[in-house]
């Protein structure tokens, strides 16, 4: 009966692949940099259905703290967008699967047999209750340490392989008369550290319980994870919360820093815009003590309930996940493919060597990019890092950090 | 039903019905249900915050309670204080930047009309322009920091929008206290002004209220502590830049509010007061400023009602995670469509409402008052 259904399900949505009208609205945030990468996506879309009109709705505002406003908006009115663009994981289960405004999409995902196309930490992150609800299209990572091979030579050091031996060959740098070690940018990029630190010091297993709940956020554990975030922070720059991401990668590049905890896009950076060579112009590591785990955040795409052109979504959908798809989206965008058989010839030496990580390493998400947090946290985490930075109390921190988690009933 | 049978009552009211219809809806009946909202937990389920028809439950002022005594709201509660210094130093700064500019141009120098132009145009810039503006100036390593290397000196260190230095420290324990404290004050201040008037019953009540209120602040009001333990809050120095960058913008109105009421002050009045003897300064001391104290006060509700919401002046010049520069309309934005709080982002609201309505309420009623008298 089951599999009966399965085939319907499949046919219905087969049959509504030939020959589409009609519009079909895709909402996102990427314009600037990101934007030809979108619109390479819009084309292909376009040759495969010439009668769809496309609507590119894009709301501007890094990582979409904009447009995730104008989402909500538009939602509650009662006015969905076809398909929007939102972090893989808990940004879209923890705010709208659960709030039960998407639709399932396991089927399409047997379908296109995509079920062994994706990595199974990937499909478990995006699952609620079993069931799939967004088609994930690139992969970043956020456990990536940045330097200057040239400079490191100069000075006499290895990229550290744990936290501690980070806390060491900070101390050696700064007997060197280097200032700031470690380079640091505003609020945002100081709870991606934060995360980092985290991962290396509770190791994969004990960091995944932290979201699921059977870690507490008060336990001895991850106060010690406070404590060393402290000491890293301690090396890095004093001006930190007023340059942007960039330019913290700047002061590795020129020398002023040594370091660098910066998602994958950093890469991207360094080679469009400053024309750097991977491994030779800049060099890169996982995060200290995070070596073998690829903590991932991803963009996907989903079918909210009550959309007008919902046939023309799932073509689009279908695209977004297919491997002509990520493979013309993501060499422009600077991500890997979320699929684990695409073309590395596409792509440059970081993002290869990032694509063998990706199909060998366990796979963790991000928390401050939303693959593992609800947004109510997320957002909220904020607080607690004001609270740990204004007193450096770490039981404060872990304290409130559990408070919130209470609230908002993280992991239940 | 008398005031009916006059036609033109009749007809007055139909006029305005429709603007009382709409107002009644779309101001009070929001205001309503944003206070209602704030009395829910909308947004504390995550599964009820944005769904379709979400299941709200009535919780009193436990929202209320959480931003003013809860544990994780530390944020709010600095919010608020930061709101303090800065519609102060706001206001002040504009008072004194546009009397000072008002004298200086009521002297008829040559080129009046030109500097007028000039010292008001800021005004007709949007928050976001002059906010993006100083946000460039103030960039730790640029700008402003730059100045003194002009003359040889160092250049500035100080972080302007994201320094974490935190003067005039005071626990939140303490503030039931000082909250005390400062309403004695005024109560003396009537008191001694009632006496001085000759009206000895409002003095009495003002001085009787004034030692019962310190009575209370010492005994009761000590022992009365929202938090189980010492948070202290105080006046964040990254707010300076904010403030100078508000008043850049706004002291060319208050010229402008105070060069019509110095041209509104008639010669004959400047006159007399020089034949009888009186000093430039005693002029103004005795007869200009008493004269402008009516727009000083309109100036000190219109800024202060400014300060009081501002919003998009630090979303552009800080940006809304800038926890240094926060204030609670900022909060409320993250609140509610960040972190889904709906129900916390209205209380917050409600907070923000009631603080504007405390600044424009009294000043609506006196002018009220004050327009029936004529």
């Amino acid at each position: 009966m089951r599999k009966f259904l399965l085939a319907l399900v499949a046919a219905a949505l087969g049959s509504l692949a030939v020959a589409q009208s009609g519009r079909l609205e895709i909402f996102s945030w990427w314009a600037g940099d990101e934007g030809p990468a979108l619109q390479a996506l819009i084309d292909l879309y376009k040759k495969r259905y010439p009668n769809v009109e496309v609507i590119n709705a894009t709301v501007t505002g890094g990582s979409g703290v904009n447009a995730r406003a104008v989402l909500k908006t538009r939602m509650l009115g009662g006015d969905p967008p076809d398909s929007f663009q939102v972090h893989a994981g808990q940004e879209l289960t923890g705010t709208w699967v659960v709030a039960d405004r998407m639709e399932d999409l396991t089927p399409l995902f047997q379908q296109e047999g995509w079920m062994n196309r994706f990595p199974k930490g990937l499909i478990d992150l995006i699952s609620y209750k079993g069931k799939i609800y967004s088609v994930p299209v690139n992969i970043h990572r956020s456990n990536v340490m940045w330097y200057n091979p040239a400079k490191l030579r100069e000075w006499g050091v290895q990229p550290p392989k744990t936290w501690a031996e980070f806390l060491t060959t900070c101390q050696t740098l700064k007997g060197k008369g280097l200032e700031a070690p470690l380079a640091l940018g505003e609020n945002w990029t100081q709870q991606h550290l934060w995360e980092s630190v985290a991962l290396g010091v509770l190791g994969a297993n004990d960091y995944t319980n932290l979201w699921n709940g059977k870690l507490r956020f008060n336990d001895p554990k991850v106060v010690a994870v406070w404590n060393t975030f402290g000491r890293v922070l301690d090396c890095a720059n004093k001006d930190a919360s007023g340059l942007s991401w960039q330019q913290a990668v700047d002061r590795v590049l020129d020398g002023t820093s040594a370091f660098n905890i910066m998602g994958d896009w950093a890469a991207g950076y360094m080679t469009t815009t400053k024309g750097l060579k991977p491994g030779e112009g800049f060099g890169w590591a996982p995060a200290p003590g995070t070596a073998g785990v690829f903590m991932m955040l991803s963009d996907s795409f989903g079918l909210p309930k009550g959309v007008k052109n919902r046939a023309n979504v799932l073509n689009w959908l279908r695209l977004v996940g297919s491997k002509e798809g990520q493979d013309a989206f993501n060499p422009l965008k600077g991500s890997i493919a979320a699929r684990t058989d695409s073309d590395p010839s596409k792509y440059n030496a970081y993002l290869q060597s990032a694509m063998r990580d990706w199909r060998n390493n366990r796979i963790v998400g991000s928390l401050v990019h939303g693959a593992v947090a609800p947004e109510s946290f997320m957002s909220q985490f904020g607080t607690v890092m004001e609270i740990y930075l204004s007193g450096r109390n770490a039981q404060a921190a872990s304290n409130a950090a559990q408070a919130i988690a209470t609230q908002v009933r993280l992991g239940q | 039903m008398n005031w009916l049978k006059n036609k033109d009552t009749l007809y007055g009211f139909l006029v305005i019905l429709p603007s009382l219809v709409l107002l009644g809806i779309f101001v009070y009946g929001f205001i309503l249900q944003t206070f209602y909202t704030s009395l829910t937990d909308w947004g504390r389920d995550p599964a009820q915050a944005l769904s379709a028809n979400p299941q709200i439950r009535f919780i009193g002022f436990e929202n209320y309670r959480e931003l003013f005594t809860g544990f994780v709201d530390a944020r709010f509660r600095q919010d608020l204080v930061n709101t303090f210094f800065f519609t102060l130093f706001f206001i002040l700064g504009c008072l004194g930047v546009g009397l000072g500019l008002a004298i200086v141009l009521d002297r008829s120098p040559k080129g009046e009309g030109f500097f007028r132009t000039i010292f008001l145009f800021p005004m007709s810039l949007s928050f976001i322009v002059t906010g993006t503006i100083w946000r460039w100036m103030l960039q730790p390593q640029g700008g402003v920091n730059q100045l003194p290397t002009l003359v040889g000196l160092p250049k500035g260190e100080f972080a302007w929008l994201t320094s974490r230095e935190q003067i005039w420290q005071v626990s939140w324990n303490d503030l039931p206290f000082l909250t005390a404290l400062v309403v004695s004050a005024v109560l003396v201040f009537i008191a001694l002004g009632a006496f001085r008037n000759g009206e000895r019953r409002r003095g009495f009540i003002a001085s009787g209220s004034t030692a019962l209120l310190l009575l209370w602040a010492f005994t009761l009001g000590r022992t009365l502590q929202p938090l189980p333990y010492d948070e202290p809050h105080g006046f964040n120095l990254a707010f300076i830049g904010i403030i100078m960058a508000a008043v850049w913008q706004m002291s060319g109105y208050t010229m402008a509010l105070y060069l019509a009421g110095l041209r509104g002050i008639p010669e004959e009045l400047r006159e007399a007061a020089r034949v009888d003897g009186a000093s430039e300064w005693q002029l103004y001391q005795r007869i200009i400023f008493p004269l402008l104290a009516p727009i000083t006060l309109s100036a000190m509700i219109i800024l202060g009602h400014i300060s009081l919401k501002i919003f998009d002046l630090i979303f552009a010049m800080a940006g809304a995670d800038n926890a240094p520069t926060d204030v609670p309309a900022l909060l409320m934005y993250l609140t509610t469509f960040r972190a889904n709080q709906i129900a916390k982002g209205a209380a917050i609201g409600m907070i923000l409402l009631l603080l504007v309505a405390a600044v424009i309420v009294p000043y609506l009623y006196s002018q009220l008052k004050s327009e029936v008298r004529r």
